[in-house]
């Protein structure tokens, strides 16, 4: 594998961290969002800028500061860490525009402090993606924990109190319980923390401990919400609707989950799980969590509450596409971080809308809304549909690989998960989109009249939507990066 | 002239300390900048102590030119020479960081506070320069008394506990110099270098075992180890704001080092860890140590008393590592004294500010404090991240060592109490963020009403400068962590302990 060294990691982390003073001095709100875009994009082309790199088959590397052998502040950007940043970033820039029309349209205080923080966090989610040993993704997991804590509090009320006091509680809790313990004593054993293609902890220890410290690693990364770890997500969605878009669709679940998956594959590595088994018991986990977590949204009412249960459910499909432990399944795992953040930020950002525009909440006040705002509940069906898997969106790719992939490793029982569970998606998202646009004229909640939510609101969610449809023709440069990963991980093409 | 450097170091503060006290006849305002100079001088020295040994190896001072084991020899290893600058850095920068609230405090008794306080640090540098067993109670008592002197200066309750700190903080420097004297008895010394050389043919004496064990229940008394902390959270809690900031940090941490000394140079490795095989109990005593402290803060709705429960807990940390009897964990209990002293000076000094602001430092007092005070909490939270061992906070990597080194001797029960002691000051300080983050709450829910927010009212910038100098300090530690662990702890450990 060749590797250059080049300081853009560093700098693709820093540039929304630097720009926090900026924003703080800013003398009017439109010079703070100014400084927010110019942070966003230059965030983006740093890292679209590698991506030419990274698809030639050269890994970036670059060294902040040694503390231990194999235990350095440390990035180096692969195709697997390209493809999520790749994500964050260029939804960062989507969710500021769609943050500016949420927080301005409700009037929102402290929108500083809001922007700040969400700077921050996007620093720390860059960092996790770029890491190149297990320290460096502590260091920014647990900064990511942190500056997300007082944007879920954003209200500042009883409620916010205690959904924050619960999101602290169940992330900081496993992290320092039992990630921080797993990673030191998977130090003591293998003399390194450094990712490698088939982990570092082959041969060191035996069967018992191997599956202890899977269990710490994977229930220790709780942002992946794998159940029973998972209550923290619904108690968050008291923040305001662009933080639930951008971090607990995208940023903060997937940097569980891309942990959980650099762990699964850098520190164990396929080869260590195959010869003890252990992808099985993965498997048992994640399809629990995926059933259970579909059917509890079925009987959710709150619509953010609901878009909660179903992003557990799918953050479990990717790390059941690692625990598949085939080349097909790992690529399906991979790609379903770009296609179901695409998928779920346009409904999270539909929730918003519909929330500014008309104050409601619950999918049962929404009977009729398609009359009023059919923009929006468009792109809905089409986030909707790509969750489920069907054409003509994105999500449709990850789960016929996913579906492939159980298929190679010889698993039917996932199959039957798998298309169980996308019956389970139709059937709580249809009848949203069904009532919404084809109900009786007297039973409409709403005037027949199309008024929809604040310009800014309205674009970045056709936006996503429309790119969600563009990924079933063109799913580069995801499925690109998703192969190559899997390939220099297994040895073979796909 | 940097030959001088240890004497310098000693010499200075003491006189200035007379000065300071005859300059506050005459007039008062002078006794700031001298007080500044003094310890500036200090610092300087012991940076250069410092920089020297880490070029040239121990450096061993005459004083007064007298050849040991007759005359007193300050012995200068990389050591003491790490807890030198730790000292005199943390004095200074809370002294300058101390003047409103010292001003405000104690209007009419600034002069003998700078006094005291100058005189204190003499006491804390000299026991740790020293390389004399009965030189080094002489500077403990020095210490020792100057400081029931400052914390007495507190509020109405500080004289009583502080009284009650006198008795106990008496016993223990008794208890170690009876057991300097068996030593004497046997050995006929009192240099630390010279005991150590005649030791090894005496180490099955039941008077060397006496001396050890009498020595280290007084060291521990002195640094309120667990279950002999009892009077540490009265006496700190009372105190003044600029005493406390002053000898929180540094009188349990220079504890630490005393007892690492006795272990490492007086005693040797071979009979502390080898011969008494008492490692074992010592690290359940720790584990005891950093359960209790830990739980005890819990139970505290005062910012300054939780955080001196946590001070019992972090000194359960350190004599767990440094008796783990493994290289990890004596590297991570002198890492943790280093970081343990920044990040307790700047959480001190962060209720400094706030009993500047607030006359208070009750839990109910604080509501809404990050809109009145946001500077003043932001080196608050970095405090927390680094207390709760958050990378890349200098706490985080200390705790790494202590824990490796727990691991590495199977002490899992150690390793346990680390990560527990973690996650209650997980909910201890974000219990404190939360009440400062919300505002009382309104009839209102939440959303856009800014109507009842309360003006800012920071700390003047005298105050917040240095603060910011100690939590900037917090990071750079972190980051820096590799180069004091290769270029100065890996010296200050014998070779003999792996």
């Amino acid at each position: 594998m060749e590797t250059i060294t080049s300081i853009k990691p560093l700098l693709a982390v820093l540039v929304s961290l630097l720009v926090t003073p900026l924003l703080v001095s800013s003398r009017t709100p439109n010079v703070r969002e100014a400084w927010t875009f110019v942070a966003a994009i230059a965030k983006f082309l740093i890292v679209l800028s590698m991506l030419p790199t990274i698809l030639k088959g050269t890994e970036i590397v670059y060294t902040v500061a040694e503390f231990l052998p194999g235990a350095a502040i440390k990035f180096r950007v692969d195709s697997f860490g390209m493809l999520f940043a790749l994500v964050s970033s260029s939804l960062w820039i989507i969710t500021t525009v769609y943050s500016i029309g949420y927080m301005r349209g409700l009037k929102e205080h402290s929108q500083t402090r809001y922007f700040c923080f969400f700077a921050i966090a996007l620093s720390a989610t860059i960092g996790v993606a770029f890491s190149a040993n297990l320290l460096t993704l502590y260091l920014f997991y647990e900064i990511l924990s942190l500056a997300t804590y007082p944007l879920v509090c954003h209200h500042q009320d009883h409620e916010a109190r205690s959904s924050g006091r619960k999101y602290l509680l169940y992330i900081v809790g496993t992290s320092i319980g039992l990630a921080l313990p797993a990673m030191l004593i998977s130090y003591n054993l293998a003399g390194t923390l450094e990712f490698g293609n088939q982990g570092f902890l082959a041969g060191t220890a035996s069967k018992p401990l191997i599956g202890l410290l899977l269990f710490m690693f994977i229930f220790g990364f709780a942002k992946a919400a794998i159940m029973p770890f998972h209550s923290w997500l619904p108690a968050a969605m008291v923040a305001p609707t662009p933080v639930s878009a951008l971090l607990h669709a995208v940023a903060v679940v997937k940097v569980g989950v891309f942990s959980v998956v650099r762990v699964l594959t850098g520190v164990f590595g396929t080869d260590l799980l195959l010869s003890f088994d252990l992808g099985s018991i993965i498997l048992v986990v994640c399809s629990f969590t995926i059933l259970v977590g579909s059917l509890i949204a079925l009987s959710q009412d709150g619509l953010k509450r609901m878009l909660a249960f179903s992003t557990i459910a799918q953050l479990s499909y990717i790390v059941l596409g690692i625990g598949l432990l085939s080349p097909k399944g790992l690529t399906g795992g991979m790609l379903h971080i770009a296609m179901h953040a695409f998928g779920k930020i346009t409904l999270f950002f539909c929730a918003g809308a519909i929330f500014v525009a008309t104050g409601k909440k619950n999918i049962s006040e929404m009977i009729g809304i398609g009359r009023r705002m059919p923009i929006t509940m468009g792109a809905f069906f089409i986030g909707a549909l790509s969750i489920t898997g069907l054409p003509p969106c994105g999500g449709f790719w990850s789960k016929w690989y996913l579906l492939l992939g159980s298929l190679e490793a010889n698993q039917m029982a996932i199959v039957v998960v798998l298309l169980l569970s996308s019956f389970l998606n139709a059937c709580y998202f249809m009848p949203i989109v069904y009532k919404a646009f084809f109900c009786k004229p007297e039973d409409s909640l709403f005037e027949n009249k199309v008024r929809e939510a604040p310009v800014c609101c309205v674009v970045p969610l056709v936006i996503t939507a429309v790119i969600s449809i563009v990924f079933l023709f063109y799913p580069e440069p995801f499925l690109e990066l998703a192969t190559m990963t899997v390939s220099r991980i297994m040895g073979v093409q796909i | 002239m940097s030959q001088q450097y240890p004497a310098l170091l000693i010499i200075v503060p003491l006189l200035s300390a007379l000065l300071i006290s005859i300059t506050g006849w005459i007039n008062k305002r002078l006794c700031f900048p001298i007080a500044v100079a003094a310890l500036a001088v200090s610092a300087y020295s012991c940076i250069g102590l410092l920089l020297r040994v880490v070029d040239e190896g121990v450096i061993v001072y005459r004083l007064g030119g007298w050849d040991p084991p007759m005359g007193i020899a300050y012995y200068v290893d990389h050591l003491n020479a790490l807890v030198l600058v730790v000292v005199s850095v943390v004095a200074l920068i809370n002294l300058i960081g101390s003047k409103k609230s010292i001003e405000l405090e104690m209007p009419g008794k600034t002069a003998p506070f700078y006094a005291l306080y100058v005189l204190q640090v003499t006491g804390l540098l000299g026991v740790v320069v020293t390389g004399d067993a009965f030189n080094l109670y002489v500077l403990l008592e020095i210490t020792a008394l100057s400081g029931y002197a400052m914390l007495a200066m507190g509020d109405d309750r500080a004289p009583l506990s502080t009284l009650n700190y006198l008795y106990i903080g008496t016993i223990g420097a008794c208890f170690y110099l009876l057991g300097v004297g068996y030593l004497y008895i046997v050995t006929g010394s009192l240099n630390m270098v010279d005991i150590a050389n005649i030791l090894p043919p005496l180490y099955e004496s039941k008077a060397v075992l006496a001396a050890f064990i009498i020595c280290l229940v007084g060291v521990w008394l002195k640094m309120a180890f667990f279950p002999l902390h009892a009077w540490l959270p009265n006496a700190y809690t009372h105190a003044p704001s600029a005493a406390s900031s002053l000898i929180a940090p540094l009188v349990t941490k220079v504890m630490i080092y005393v007892m690492i000394r006795l272990i490492l140079t007086v005693f040797t490795p071979e009979f502390t860890f080898n011969i008494l095989a008492i490692s074992e109990p010592i690290v359940w005593l720790a584990v005891v140590a950093i359960f209790m402290g830990a739980i005890l803060a819990l139970a505290e709705r005062n910012l300054k008393k939780m955080l001196t429960y946590i001070i019992v807990a972090e000194v359960g940390y350190m004599v767990g590592g440094a008796w783990l009897g493994n290289r990890l964990g004596m590297t991570g209990a002198i890492l943790h004294i280093v970081n343990d002293a920044l990040m307790t000076l700047c959480a001190f000094m962060v209720v400094s500010n706030v009993a500047y602001k607030l006359k208070g430092y009750a839990f109910d007092d604080l509501k809404g404090l990050f809109r009145k005070m946001p500077f003043t909490m932001g080196a608050f939270v970095v405090a927390a991240l680094s207390m709760i061992g958050v990378p890349p906070t200098c706490g985080f990597f200390s705790k790494w060592y202590l824990i490796s080194g727990a691991i590495q001797s199977g002490q899992y029960a150690f390793m346990v109490a680390l990560l527990f002691s973690s996650l209650v000051n997980v909910v201890l300080f974000f219990r404190v963020i939360e009440i400062c983050f919300y505002e009382p709450f309104s009839d209102h829910h939440g959303h856009g009403h800014d109507h009842h927010a309360e003006p800012m009212a920071e700390a003047p910038v005298s105050m917040l400068v240095p603060l910011y100098v100690v939590a900037g300090g917090l990071i750079l530690v972190g980051i820096y962590t590799s180069d004091i662990v290769n270029y100065v702890i890996e010296f200050a450990i014998p070779k003999s302990i792996l």
